[in-house]
């Protein structure tokens, strides 16, 4: 029983990066109809951004807000400016090549110019661990589900509760009639890439220390937020907060009770179910398209 | 118009025989420079690299320099097996890696066919018993060093059940094998087998099923990566089961990796800059200062690949890149003729090493030697 139990924990604390990313790609999508293929190098950057910042010899906490900062300029306005704007022009497709191109680039580009071995990363969670229904259950699980939790609920409060948030909202959901009630659309767009940038900074923060910095560490993570988006609704935020818990929980229950092997396939098959009988995800909605 | 062609012969002549006189030893490193791998392959060709450049600054081998290019493999044996006949393609004198068993096990039978020697990393026990007169080990195969640690588990850890915990690659799959032959000679109850997947990043699940299992130790067999990884996930579950591995659990770059979480494993290890040995001290000291980061046996295996092609070459007299895998079989290289060599190794007929090793334990981000296991003949 001990054994389920944490299980679930370190489940829902991957989820919870999983649900961070996932964000992400919803935001991105409802905004700006950008499917960003790179996301998943999007949360392996920062964290080599950071230590580069280490290696210069800063403490790191510095590092930190430096990356971050990095990360919100190159993952977000450098992003939205240099390779959204030029491409939506041709179409969601070309754009979508496009972020596959960019995925490519940036494991090359950090392979080449930092190293192809792993680093080690430090943790802002503690260490150790607290007994929970008698069951020992580790410090940094809870501190990284415990940030994940923080991150989701603060945008949702954002998203809902200011007016910044209820434009970007507005944006999302009708540019053209936000532009009549003169809703500053390209600014909440590019304010959704600035958040996102924020999500997967915060991410890489939170997974590279278990995870290590790799500069294929992001193909994994990227994957398993892309399904997890699906499976909870694409046009949705809460539907890519309980994918990625979903999908977190599912994939440690089958490591443990399926097989080692086979654990990737079992949110595979999910996500083959709900394409094949809910295709708007569990949460999200159906849209319909004039064509 | 005579003169000019007569004067051009002549510097042709000249060049060829400028040629002959300073004909290098041309060798080939096929490695893991990236992927899951990379921590393998990069420390095996820095190893490479610093011999190379020792033994060309003493005059090279038999005055003939050494001239190493090195091939990435992705950690991929798909590409490996591309890699090596791209290799073989431009003749080298040897062929070194790579050092992942399966990578080793495609590429093998291609240079077996084309009579190239080759000296790989590779530890599946499987390797040496392929019948191939032309592989080398630099380390102990798994029938050498598992029987080893499955005596230590029982013995000194007093471990009546064990789980063994293995990645699913033929590196993993051999020691596995091995490992839980020798268990079941000595008694030792496997209470849970757990595979892993080459690459890993979650070990949320392995853990738990180890803690599960109430098994008295753990054997860990996983490459690098993985192994600091797993390492930081005994840590975070708060699990307090003894862990025992074979070399990769307490690499150095598993030990900088995994940070505290490496304090307490322990391994039987062939090759550790740790050993107290003066050669070996020398050598990290070098690699050190060369390449800023301590080397793990990654490194020492390939320092150790060049000194053996010095030695048989020096053996033979002269270059004969046929001649290499003979001069090879049998021969005893003593730290005290060729210091490169580290430690005394013997090699058998079949590419296999006799050599001393250690029982270690990490303390402190260190590996601290338990027992030094005396070469066998």
């Amino acid at each position: 029983m001990s054994s389920l139990f944490d299980l679930v924990i370190s489940g829902l604390a991957t989820g919870a990066i999983y649900a961070l990313v996932a964000i992400g790609f919803t935001l991105l999508w409802q905004t700006s109809q950008t499917i960003n293929f790179a996301q998943g190098e999007f949360v392996m950057l920062p964290a080599f951004l950071m230590l580069a910042v280490v290696r210069a010899g800063a403490p790191f906490w510095l590092a930190i807000i430096v990356g971050a900062l990095l990360s919100i300029a190159i993952l977000g306005i450098a992003f939205k400016k240099l390779l959204v704007d030029p491409m939506l022009r041709h179409g969601v497709l070309p754009l979508a090549i496009a972020t596959m191109a960019l995925s490519v680039a940036m494991k090359e580009s950090v392979k080449q110019f930092f190293s192809a071995e792993a680093q080690p990363f430090p943790s802002i969670a503690p260490s150790g661990s607290v007994s929970i229904l008698g069951s020992p259950v580790s410090l940094q699980s809870l501190g990284v589900f415990a940030f994940g939790l923080a991150a989701v609920i603060g945008l949702n409060l954002f998203l809902e509760r200011t007016s910044s948030g209820r434009q970007m909202q507005a944006a999302a959901q009708n540019p053209t009639v936000a532009r009549i009630v003169g809703v500053p659309v390209e600014r909440m767009i590019m304010l959704t890439f600035v958040i996102n940038a924020a999500l997967v900074a915060l991410a890489s923060l939170l997974v590279t220390p278990i995870y290590l910095a790799k500069f294929s560490s992001g193909e994994t993570l990227g994957q398993a937020a892309f399904i997890a988006a699906i499976v909870g609704g694409f046009n949705q935020v809460r539907g890519a907060i309980i994918g990625g818990l979903a999908i977190g929980v599912l994939d440690n229950l089958a490591a443990a009770y399926v097989s080692t092997q086979y654990r990737a396939a079992v949110p595979l098959a999910l996500l083959i179910v709900i394409i094949l009988f809910r295709p708007e995800g569990l949460v999200g909605r159906s849209e319909e398209r004039t064509v | 118009m005579k003169y000019v062609l007569t004067a051009g012969l002549a510097l042709l002549a000249a060049a060829y025989a400028g040629r002959a006189f300073a004909q290098d030893i041309e060798l080939v490193d096929v490695a893991e420079l990236s992927g899951g791998g990379a921590t393998v392959g990069t420390n095996f060709k820095n190893g490479v690299d610093l011999a190379v450049e020792e033994i060309n600054a003493a005059g090279g081998v038999l005055g003939h320099k050494i001239v190493v290019a090195h091939f990435d493999t992705q950690s991929n044996p798909g590409v490996a097996r591309a890699q090596v006949q791209k290799a073989l393609d431009s003749n080298p004198y040897v062929l070194l890696g790579p050092g992942y068993s399966g990578s080793v096990k495609v590429t093998a039978p291609l240079a077996a066919e084309a009579g190239v020697t080759q000296i790989m990393g590779g530890e599946a026990a499987e390797l040496t018993r392929m019948g191939d007169k032309f592989l080398f080990r630099t380390s102990f195969g798994q029938q050498s060093s598992m029987p080893k640690v499955a005596k230590y588990m029982a013995e000194d850890m007093k471990a009546k059940t064990v789980a063994v915990v293995w990645v699913n690659n033929d590196f993993g799959k051999g020691g596995r094998d091995t490992i839980e032959k020798e268990f079941d000679k000595l008694g030792v109850k496997v209470v849970a087998d757990i595979s892993t997947e080459a690459g890993q990043a979650d070990f949320a699940a392995d853990v738990a099923k180890v803690k599960a299992s109430e098994a008295d130790a753990a054997f860990v067999y996983l490459n690098e990566e993985e192994s600091a990884r797993i390492l930081k996930e005994f840590k975070r579950q708060a699990a307090t089961i003894p862990l025992m591995g074979e070399t990769t659990l307490v690499g150095q770059k598993v030990i900088e990796l995994a940070g505290d979480a490496a304090n307490g494993a322990r391994a039987h290890v062939g090759l550790t800059t740790d050993a107290p040995v003066e050669s070996i001290r020398a050598f990290r000291e070098r690699f050190v200062k060369k390449y800023n980061y301590v080397p793990d046996h990654n490194g020492i295996k390939g320092y150790l690949a060049i000194y053996m092609i010095k030695a048989a070459t020096e053996k033979m007299g002269k270059l004969d890149p046929k001649g290499v895998a003979d001069a090879l079989h049998g021969l005893t290289i003593k730290a005290a003729d060729q210091p490169g060599i580290l430690m005394d190794v013997t090699f058998d007929e079949n590419g296999d090493i006799d050599r001393q090793g250690f029982l270690v334990e990490v303390e402190n981000g260190r590996q601290i030697i338990k027992q030094i296991l005396p070469k066998l003949h």
